[in-house]
């Protein structure tokens, strides 16, 4: 069954503009692998050099934050919804 | 409240944003004091009027870094899309410095098509001001408030 994954604003143009897709996957790593096979302009925007998430990247599975479950090994089922929403800081110093 | 800085820039575009919102960031960043306040600012599909905003937590806890609470942040781009808004840039507040982004404000903006609004609490007034920021590049904003 393909999950959904929701895409912010800055990785819609490598996903042919789309603010959602589809993916197949049974764990989050599989959906983003998933993703980056049909939209190769996402790898290096969503993975990082050593193949895990990227440092300025938030993955969520649903309300929780991956990285608070087993990251890129935590289970997907059908109906849940993968958001990628990117990391968003800076500061005076 | 003041949009005026003392820095001369080149201005190339213009953002539009409610005064309500204006004004409810920058009290929301006075309230957040002595941390940094912080939040996401969204705009209706198509519109270039930024007419709604989202406060979240500042998970750096900092008087000089501020990290958007991811939770929140997926909150507000829930509550955005379910309004038929999307969020189109970010607000946070300098507690000591200038109403410009900070060489970390560049290292680390996301996304180059956001705006990035600047509430300074150095002065008596709070100042605001509004900054494209891509490619490392810092361009101010004209801040229409309407």
């Amino acid at each position: 069954m393909p999950v959904e994954v929701r895409l912010p604003t800055l990785l819609r143009p490598s996903a042919d503009g789309q603010s959602r897709v589809k993916a197949q996957g049974a764990t989050v790593g599989e959906v983003l692998e998933s993703i980056v096979a049909e939209y190769p302009a996402l790898e290096s925007q969503v993975l990082g050099s050593e193949g895990g998430l990227h440092r300025f990247v938030n993955v969520y599975l649903n309300d929780d934050d991956v990285r608070y479950l087993d990251r890129l090994d935590t289970k997907v089922g059908p109906d849940d919804i993968v958001s990628i929403l990117p990391a968003v800081a800076g500061g005076a110093s | 409240m003041s949009s005026e800085g003392d820095r001369a820039e080149s201005i190339a575009s213009t953002v539009k944003i409610a005064a309500d919102v204006v004004l409810e960031i920058t009290a929301h960043c006075l309230r957040a004091a002595p941390e940094e306040g912080c939040g996401l600012l969204a705009a209706s599909g198509g519109s270039a009027l930024i007419d709604r905003w989202f406060p979240a937590r500042n998970a750096a806890r900092s008087a000089r870094r501020y990290v958007v609470d991811p939770s929140d942040h997926l909150r507000a781009d829930r509550q955005a899309e379910s309004e038929g808004r999307e969020i189109v840039g970010v607000f946070h507040s300098h507690t000591h410095t200038d109403p410009y982004p900070s060489p970390t404000d560049v290292d680390e903006a996301p996304d180059p098509s956001w705006h990035y609004v600047v509430v300074s609490l150095r002065g008596e007034v709070p100042a605001v001001r509004s900054y494209e920021i891509a490619n490392g590049r810092i361009t101010e904003e004209l801040l229409e408030t309407t």
